[in-house]
């Protein structure tokens, strides 16, 4: 008996370690081939695992095994990539080059994942000649191509990476990219001049200070002053310019950051330290001068890093929704090409599944449209040949083909991208921490300044004051603050970052600690978007029957229908299946004709609803749900409702962020029934859930809640958000979103459900508690470096001495706090 | 000690030709990507079109 029970166990070992060949995930039990060498989780690895060893690479499993990450099954096949050679295609990604008469372009590619996809991607040129190279970034997924083309084609080169199971992208924006780039480089070199200065100064600093008990003979020490201030005033100006820009940009706006204490002490110790080296008296500032602008800068350039990846991975993602549609030419050929290229008159096809690529009217097909994104709509509209349809909406019924109307900012997307625009510059101006703490510090700086000048000024005259008050500026410099602070937000940064929680800027973790509003849109939110069966009534004989004749139904009710009725075996089989287009279909089943349908549909095809089933059924349309009748004869028989299911996490999520300070509101653009049905079943107020809103409607709630004073937090999806997300204190978009509402949030989750927004709140909260732990330890550093410039005991030894002491410190605090809350 | 009037200006002049490398190193890109290159070093060149490969 337990030798049975072991051999089950390590049966169910055994089948739990076949792995895949391709892959190395689980192959499911179903696939496994009995004594086959090789094991397969899906064709996709199959194929793509027999290319590569066809073309002799077979190094890349090796090299893979050594790598430790987890991949993806693959899929190649993603289409023939014929649109890769269009005219059009070209003018927009591909680059020429003229004098070697080559041309290279940027792909993204899908399942880039470690060293091992760098070494496949880059044996490119081996495999197909007329590559000339192949450069793939690993951390932006990218290659870049250089080919030959009188050689190769691009669709053919992306139809062999495909088939090494990396599904190419026109990498989009990348002139944008380019600025970035540009500014990184900027950035970069500014660090490492700062550190070089910093170094040196700090050479001659050492000298200085070393040469004080024993005096230094003139002439050296005049040559090392003169030399220390001619490396400070370049770090002041070249990178430290930085700080003085920021605060002279404040400063003419009416504002104070924490810039304009920072540039008060790199000016004042600037200054004094030059006038003590021409007048060869008194102390020069320039080593710990550099040293501040070196510290504020590596801060800086760790936030800065953090953001630009989480940006770059946003990025990624509009690179990788569909920029191709079906293009019907005049002779009625069907191509491939880029959406950009579109133009009004087109006829484009939109096969099942597609997004419409463009505002147009139906020319033939009928057929249903989900507009979940555009409009927050979570049942689908029903389209046929006159009706509008808008980019961006999803065919999910039969093929269409569609004239187009309108393009670019012409459509409704533009419009609601200008809105967007409209938002963000709306988006009400909260003062962040640091520039409140900058502001308390210039005020406490000055007063304190000003009153040890006077002090000294009646007890020892003019000179002694100076000096007192310019020590005591330089040593009271935030310059702690200026370094922790980025340091500490690009940690929490980066730690949401790996958890799939990407954070555009680290002022909306700031914001996000504070708590005060959650507006959440509902579809696909709080729920699946996607419909379930959640109640039957009526005969339940009628089930599998529905299920068979709604089987090949492409229509999503159709679909839940399918899915929760169709694992009963069906006898008899309902003949002569004929979908509707005008919602439900019709079939004979035993010689009886039966409709299924909406209650519209069915009432027009002659059947009556008996009064208990109408009764039932308004109540259930009251309560939000969708109702579909079964109609056996002209008889009603069966009543089933539809609803889109709540995520599992939601009700959770929602109490751990109210125990976090917020209080969740509903605001949704679908009907009012379905909006307050949901609200019920999450324990939302009814007054805090409105349905049926528009955009703008969504833009002015969220403003006149941001009116109301405290945080407005929105969560959301679709394009009808991407406004509202922009004019919100912060806007956070979730997973499976619209192009538009990534572009205008602060926060993207790229993982379903709320989790992971409780996650954000609480590592926002953490990370703000540290920050101010650290402004608590720094300035008790400046209250007592200030007190010893003050009564004239600090030396410039002390203060080179003190101040990266304190930096440590805080720094050390910093790391502490992140490492211990990585063991939690 | 007078030699410290040559040898520390050219000590800073040396510091300023390495700057200027980082200059340009950085401006050519060469610090755009940090996480491709340190592996692309390791990998071996096997040269796939030297061994009989399946057609």
């Amino acid at each position: 008996m337990i030798a049975d029970a072991d051999n089950a166990l390590d049966r169910a070992d055994t089948v739990a370690a076949t792995r895949c060949d391709h892959c190395a995930q689980p192959v499911p039990a179903g696939l496994i081939e009995p004594g086959s060498e090789r094991q397969f989780c899906c064709p996709g690895c199959r194929a793509v695992y027999e290319t590569i060893r066809a073309c002799g690479l077979d190094s890349y499993y090796r090299l893979r095994d050594a790598a430790e990450a987890t991949f993806k099954p693959a899929a190649p096949g993603a289409g023939s990539f014929d649109v890769f050679d269009t005219p059009a295609f070209e003018g927009l990604y591909v680059t020429n080059d003229d004098t070697s008469r080559t041309k290279h372009v940027d792909l993204i590619l899908e399942g880039v994942t470690c060293a091992a996809c760098v070494w496949l991607v880059e044996r490119l040129p081996k495999v197909l000649g007329g590559v000339l190279e192949a450069r793939l970034s690993l951390r932006e997924a990218t290659v870049r191509v250089t080919w030959d083309p009188t050689r190769v084609t691009l669709a053919r080169i992306a139809r062999t990476l495909d088939a090494f199971g990396y599904t190419p992208h026109p990498a989009k924006g990348q002139s944008r990219k380019h600025l970035l780039v540009k500014d990184e480089r900027r950035r970069l070199v500014h660090l490492g001049i700062a550190g070089a200065l910093m170094g040196n100064t700090m050479l001659l600093g050492f000298a200085l200070y070393a040469g004080l008990p024993a005096g230094m003979e003139g002439p050296f020490r005049t040559l090392f002053r003169w030399l220390s201030a001619a490396l400070g005033v370049v770090a002041l100006t070249w990178p430290g310019g930085v700080f003085f820009r920021s605060a002279w940009a404040a400063v003419r706006t009416r504002t104070i950051n924490l810039d304009v204490p920072i540039t008060l002490a790199l000016l004042v110790g600037g200054v004094a330290g030059a006038t003590n080296v021409v007048l060869d008296r008194g102390e020069i500032y320039f080593d710990s001068l550099s040293v501040l602008v070196f510290l504020l800068l590596v801060g800086r350039w760790f936030q800065y890093r953090q953001q630009r990846r989480a940006d770059a991975a946003v990025e990624l993602l509009f690179s990788l929704t569909p920029a191709t549609c079906h293009l019907v030419a005049e002779d009625g050929r069907v191509t491939d090409a880029p959406v950009e290229a579109l133009k009004a008159g087109d006829l484009v096809e939109v096969r099942s599944g597609d997004l419409i690529p463009a505002d147009g009217t139906v020319v033939t097909g009928r057929s249903a449209v989900n507009q979940a994104l555009l409009t927050g709509e979570s049942v689908p509209t029903e389209v046929a040949p006159g009706s509008a349809v808008s980019a961006g909406a999803q065919n999910v019924g039969s093929v269409l083909r569609a004239r187009v109307d309108k393009v670019g900012q012409g459509t409704r997307v533009g419009r609601l991208m200008s809105l967007v625009e409209r938002g963000l510059a709306e988006k009400p101006s909260i003062v962040q921490f640091t520039d409140k703490v900058g502001t308390a510090f210039t005020a406490g700086v000055s007063l304190g300044a000003a009153a040890i000048f006077a002090y000294w000024m009646n007890r020892a005259g003019v000179t002694p004051a100076i000096d007192h008050t310019v020590a005591f500026l330089i040593v009271t410099c935030p310059c702690v603050l200026g370094l922790a602070t980025p340091l500490t937000l690009a940690l929490a940064i980066g730690r949401l970052a790996r958890a799939d929680v990407l954070v555009k800027s680290g002022a909306a973790l700031e914001r996000l600690a504070r708590g005060g509003r959650l507006i959440l849109d509902k579809t696909g939110t709080l729920t699946e978007g996607r419909l379930e069966l959640a109640e039957w009534h009526g005969d339940a004989s009628l089930r599998p029957v529905v299920a068979a004749a709604e089987r090949l139904s492409s229509h999503p009710v159709g679909k839940a229908l399918v899915g929760a009725l169709g694992d009963s075996p069906v006898v008899p089989q309902p003949a002569d299946v004929i979908e509707r287009s005008d919602g439900g279909v019709r079939t004979t089943l035993d010689g009886r004709t039966l409709l299924i349908g909406s209650p519209t549909f069915v009432t027009r095809q002659g059947a009556s609803i008996c009064p208990e089933f109408d009764g039932r059924r308004r109540a259930l349309e009251a309560d939000g749900a969708t109702t579909v009748l079964v109609a056996v004869d002209g008889r009603c028989a069966a009543l089933a409702a539809l609803r889109d299911r709540i995520r599992c996490d939601t009700a959770y999520a929602l109490a751990a962020l109210r125990r976090l300070g917020y209080q969740p509101s509903i605001l949704s653009g679908d009907a009012v029934p379905v909006v307050q049905s949901v609200a019920t079943r999450v324990s939302v107020p009814a007054d805090h859930a409105t349905g049926d809103v528009s955009p703008e409607d969504k833009l002015a709630f969220v403003h006149r809640s941001a009116a109301d004073g405290g945080m407005t937090v929105m969560v959301g999806d679709g394009v009808n958000d991407a406004a509202a997300l922009a004019a919100a204190g912060v806007g956070i978009a979730v997973h499976g979103g619209a192009e538009a509402s990534l572009a205008a949030a602060d926060v993207y989750i790229a993982r379903p459900g709320l989790a992971p927004l409780v996650q954000l709140v609480e590592t926002a909260r953490h990370a703000m508690r540290v920050i101010r732990r650290n402004l608590l330890v720094s300035l008790s550093y400046n209250v007592l470096a200030g007190a010893l410039a003050a009564t004239g005991v600090m030396t410039p030894l002390i203060a080179a001495i003190i101040m990266p002491v304190s930096s440590a410190t805080v720094l050390c605090l910093a790391a502490l706090a992140i490492t211990k809350r990585k063991a939690d | 000690m007078e030699v410290i009037f040559i040898v520390l200006p050219l000590a800073l002049v040396l510091a300023a030709v390495a700057c200027a490398a980082f200059y340009w190193a950085v401006q050519r890109g060469q610090y755009d990507d940090l996480d491709t290159p340190p592996l692309r070093i390791l990998f071996e060149d096997s040269r796939p079109t030297d061994r009989p490969a399946a057609k």
